[in-house]
């Protein structure tokens, strides 16, 4: 089992595949490590070799941030425009969406699950 | 799209006039303007700048932090009060 930054890799999937279980870590990026390292995009991570698993934990160390570090800048982003008070700000303490789309329907990944009104009249006809 | 390197950042010419003046007379005034669209240049950082919002200036001190953003981002055209019958 392969551990890198933190994360364990699922053993029985491709390399690619598997390098996305980490936080900061996509597709492409993925692909990217794979290919500067020399190891084949389809290698499972189950036949990779203790050179191979050096190899991509020193470059992810030194070229990305990951998981918790990742995490946190987010946050610390968040939270300056949180505390200068600009229009993004506002809307992230409301948790509605930032960037104009519409909030009369959906918008339900920022709103998080409907809440029902009670008495709330239907639209008459 | 962005902007153009080349141009700089936006900022309304009567609005850097006044941001001079403000500079020179070193004394505190708040500057009213209407440019909601200018770039908040680093030459405001410690300035009031009084925005104006459609039907009131909101006047915003501007930090450090503010360099970068819109002044139009500081001063809220909507004003929701919450949905009524929502006492509490």
């Amino acid at each position: 089992m392969a551990r890198i930054a933190g994360v364990d890799l699922p053993k029985n999937k491709r390399g690619v595949v598997s390098l996305t279980y980490i936080y900061g870590i996509g597709p492409s990026r993925a692909e990217e490590i794979l290919n500067s390292v020399g190891v084949d995009v389809h290698t499972k991570v189950q036949d990779w070799t203790d050179d191979n698993i050096k190899a991509i934990t020193t470059l992810i160390q030194d070229n990305f941030t990951v998981e918790g570090e990742l995490r946190s800048e987010i946050q610390t982003n968040i939270k300056r425009l949180m505390d200068i008070g600009c229009y993004r700000g506002l809307r992230h303490r409301k948790g509605l969406p930032l960037r104009g789309q519409r909030t009369q329907t959906n918008a339900r990944t920022r709103k998080g699950k409907r809440k029902t009104v009670a008495n709330k009249k239907k639209a008459t006809k | 799209m962005a902007r153009s390197l080349k141009k700089g950042p936006y900022v309304f010419h009567k609005l850097l006039d006044k941001l001079v003046k403000a500079k020179e007379s070193n004394k505190k005034t708040v500057i009213k303007t209407w440019s909601r669209s200018s770039m908040i240049i680093p030459d405001m950082v410690g300035e009031t700048i009084a925005v104006h919002n459609g039907k009131t200036f909101i006047p915003v001190f501007i930090t450090e932090n503010m360099v970068g953003h819109k002044l139009g981002e500081f001063s809220p055209t909507r004003s929701f009060r919450g949905h009524s019958g929502n006492r509490k």
